[in-house]
């Protein structure tokens, strides 16, 4: 009897541990770590000859010619990268691994990583005032930027923009000098990657280092170090998988360089800098709500937190004109003396009662809220697993990441353009006994930003992937209804958020459609 | 004779006051002890990282919770335990709602291979292993307020009694193997990003000590409980949110009491109290706690039936 219940007590505590240990495989399985090699069907060997956003012409910024691939140099250039094939190592593996996935869209993620990092909003002085992040004194507290929904959607765009801008002058001279390949100069050379038909002179990924580098440094100062990093695994990969030499890649970061040079100068005179207004603003913006006789909104932060950059509304798009803002502007919202009004809270307030399951997830799959990539970030998610699909040249990734940020760009503009100039409260600001089930964000109600973004982002991704139209219009929808199951966001909000995104979504399209690209 | 010292032992996986009562006491063959514990907690101080800061959004975080519980005296060496809380949580002040319902159901088998009295002395060995798993269907990614981690856990603990005459002192140190979670986001960020909705979830260290007073009648302890989170946890960032891969450390300190009542001596009422000295991304909390517990013999019942 004793023996049995030994043995009894010790097998269940060994069966125990032994299914534990081998049951819990911690991996994780990670969907961009499943990404294919990029091997576009189409080159798109004619996009020297698409609009660009700033370059006035391809050609610019000018790019010397190269060194003939019969010449001594161009050998020894061929030697080094055999020599580092010959002694490749698994680290170096892992690095062709990850870029050759393509660079527009591996920037992209690293972008994402950059805004989830950085998405903190200040901690209070302690007299409970808020301190500034400041790119003059980017390291100190708090770390600059925070980068925010607004922040973030143009840090997108101006990256998205320069690296299409980029590719277009890198077409151009790929066709211009029409140097050939390592590959197809010596025959005798392995490529790691799938080889391309296009002529090799720049590198289109070293284009994109040196041009995504440079507008780095400038949207997020402190995390050089770490962008360079990842710049210089990409040199590497191109010269180790043999796609590329030494000159194509030393070409490619010299002539993004100097492109990033016209989108940094744009940058610095967009407006950004002052979009985060100054007290007597802020104070303004309340006393001139009031004067309407409407409830204007308080910040629900304790302590109160200043409004979250008032003045965004008035950033230079790249699309849109000042005018053209002012015309997309939704409707005022219900007066919240209205019936109306008092019918939309009412329905936010049964959301919070009755918060289902299925809610509470979709609440929470599209909050992207403090420490995520934000709401545009979460559209650049989806359209870059959506393009993996498509096999795209890296000329037309950088095409349609550009439309689509600069879309979202456009949403962040127009919808902060109708938060600022309607200034209406919150639905618990106007009723404390609603709870929310995501945090409250620090600004005006008016209408929905992730209505804004997801319409936008919809509409965009509809005219590029049409396939896909309709998983991407339910997919805007739901992210809109969200914000209502939240608690956070009226129907009006989302309703008008959404119709607003999908107008200024429609300059994209219409660019679309005149860039010679379809 | 310790055998006869009847122990309800109460395991409530709540990260917040990851609270394991161990004691070095078995329950004698064929008695089933159950009962219930109300539990309070809360907070207005927690540590982001070991930054330790309040925050005017939240006020103060309460948890409350009401948990079954349930130990089964298989033999005088075997133990089968059990506990399920309900738990409710919510914040005092800023606009998010807070959550409730059933959290994560527990089960451990606690074993004695050895006992030995020499004089006044008796030394004790025991060996429990558990396993605990949500069984609702609550978020974990809703902290501070949700319910709990929501990762299946296995544990291990190796525990040590010691008692002579009514003083007593009891050392454990338990391996708490976590299983992955998924989340209803399919990207997250901790120091990295990932594009996956599931978590790998750190395991977690605990150590616990007690001392006290311990008759057929009373238990009186003190308890030092060390709770340290193994690698792959990170810490929050200044104003950032909390996340379940968190690394949360807790040192705490605290007094369990246990009285049996003379005229049933079937029912006994169990209190206590603990407080975090000093944690990691966690809350600073106050615990207070309180249950009633009723012994069946299920072999006399049985006889009287046969009866």
């Amino acid at each position: 009897m004793k023996n049995k219940i030994q043995k009894i007590a010790y097998n269940s505590l060994v069966v125990l541990f032994l299914t534990v240990n081998y049951s819990c495989s911690d991996e994780l399985n990670e969907r961009n770590e499943l990404f294919p090699q990029l091997n576009p069907t189409n080159t798109d060997e004619l996009a020297g000859t698409w609009k660009t956003f700033l370059l006035t012409t391809p050609d610019e910024f000018s790019l010397d010619a190269p060194i003939p691939t019969n010449a001594a140099a161009f050998t020894r250039e061929i030697n080094e990268i055999k020599s580092y094939q010959a002694s490749i190592t698994p680290e170096q593996k892992k690095i062709i691994k990850y870029w050759s996935a393509g660079g527009v869209l591996r920037w992209n993620e690293i972008m994402r990583t950059l805004v989830a990092r950085h998405n903190r909003p200040p901690y209070q002085n302690e007299d409970g005032t808020y301190p500034t992040p400041s790119p003059a004194n980017p390291f100190a507290n708090p770390e600059f930027p925070f980068s925010n929904p607004p922040y973030a959607a143009r840090a997108y765009a101006y990256v998205s923009a320069a690296q299409y801008d980029a590719m277009i002058a890198t077409w151009h001279y790929k066709k211009l000098y029409n140097r050939a390949a390592p590959f197809t100069v010596d025959a005798t050379l392995p490529v790691l990657i799938p080889k391309s038909g296009l002529p090799s002179y720049p590198s289109e990924d070293a284009v994109l280092a040196g041009v995504t580098v440079e507008l780095l440094k400038l949207l997020f100062p402190t995390e050089i170090a770490y962008i360079q990093e990842k710049a210089e695994e990409q040199k590497l990969y191109r010269i180790i998988s043999g796609a590329n030499v030494r000159s194509d890649v030393d070409a490619g970061i010299i002539l993004g360089r100097k492109i990033a040079g016209k989108f940094i100068a744009r940058a610095a005179s967009d407006g950004t800098g002052a979009a985060i207004g100054n007290q007597a603003l802020w104070t303004q913006l309340e006393t001139q709500t009031a004067a309407t006789g409407e409830t204007p909104w308080i910040s629900l932060d304790v302590p109160a937190r200043p409004p979250m950059l008032p003045l965004f509304g008035k950033v230079k798009s790249f699309l849109m004109t000042p005018e053209m803002v002012v015309a997309s502007r939704p409707v005022p919202p219900p007066s919240t003396k209205s019936q109306q009004f008092a019918k939309e809270l009412a329905e936010v307030k049964s959301y919070g009662k009755n918060a289902t399951k299925k809610n509470m997830q979709i609440v929470t799959f599209w909050a992207d809220g403090v420490g995520t990539y934000t709401p545009p970030g979460h559209w650049n998610a989806i359209a870059s697993e959506s393009f993996v699909a498509l096999n795209y040249s890296e000329v037309r990734w950088a095409r349609n990441m550009a439309l689509l940020n600069i879309a979202l760009m456009d949403a962040a503009i127009s919808c902060w353009d109708a938060k600022y100039t309607y200034f209406n409260p919150r639905p618990s600001q106007v009723d404390p006994s609603i709870k929310t089930l995501t945090g409250t964000p620090n600004f005006p109600s008016y209408v929905s930003g992730h209505s804004t973004f997801s319409g936008a982002a919809s509409v965009v991704l509809s005219h590029l992937v049409p396939e896909k139209a309709k998983s991407f219009i339910a997919m805007a929808k739901e992210a809109s209804d969200s914000r209502m199951f939240g608690c956070i966001h009226y129907r009006s909000d989302c309703e008008k958020g959404l119709e607003l995104g999908e107008k200024v979504g429609g300059f994209a399209v219409a660019r679309a459609l005149i860039d010679g690209a379809e | 004779m310790k055998k006869f010292y009847l122990s309800c032992l109460l395991l409530t996986s709540l990260f917040m006051n990851a609270q394991t009562e161990i004691d070095g006491i078995m329950m004698s063959k064929n008695n089933f002890c159950f009962g219930a514990v109300y539990q309070h907690s809360s907070w207005d101080e927690y540590w982001e990282g070991t930054f330790k800061r309040e925050n005017l959004n939240l006020g103060t975080v309460y948890t409350e919770s009401v948990t079954l519980n349930g130990n089964y005296g298989v033999s005088d060496k075997l133990n089968i335990i059990f506990s399920l809380p309900y738990v409710e949580t919510k914040a005092s002040a800023g606009t998010m709602g807070g959550q409730k319902g059933l959290q994560d159901l527990s089960l451990t088998i606690k074993y004695m291979p050895f006992e030995k009295t020499i004089g006044k002395a008796t030394y004790s060995l025991y060996a429990l292993g558990g396993l605990s798993a949500p069984i609702s269907d609550y978020s974990a990614d809703y902290l501070p307020l949700s319910l709990g981690l929501k990762s299946k856990t296995a544990s291990l603990r190796l525990m040590g009694d010691y008692q002579n005459g009514h003083f007593f002192t009891t050392l454990s140190g338990a391996y708490i193997k976590r299983a992955n979670i998924i989340i209803e986001r399919n990207s997250y960020y901790t120091n990295q990003m990932y594009y996956t909705n599931e978590v790998d979830m750190p395991d977690a260290i605990s150590v616990n000590y007690r001392i006290g007073y311990r008759t057929n009648r009373l238990i009186a302890e003190a308890v030092l409980d060390n709770w340290v989170t193994q690698s792959g946890g990170f810490d929050i960032t200044t104003n950032n949110m909390p996340f379940p891969s968190n690394t949360m450390n807790a040192l705490k300190i605290g007094v369990n009491t246990k009285y049996t009542l003379k005229k049933i001596p079937a029912l006994s009422i169990i209190g206590g109290y603990n407080f975090v000295l000093q944690g990691r991304n966690i809350g600073q909390s106050n615990t207070f706690y309180g249950g009633i517990f009723y012994i069946l013999n299920l072999k006399k019942a049985t006889q009287e039936n046969e009866k």
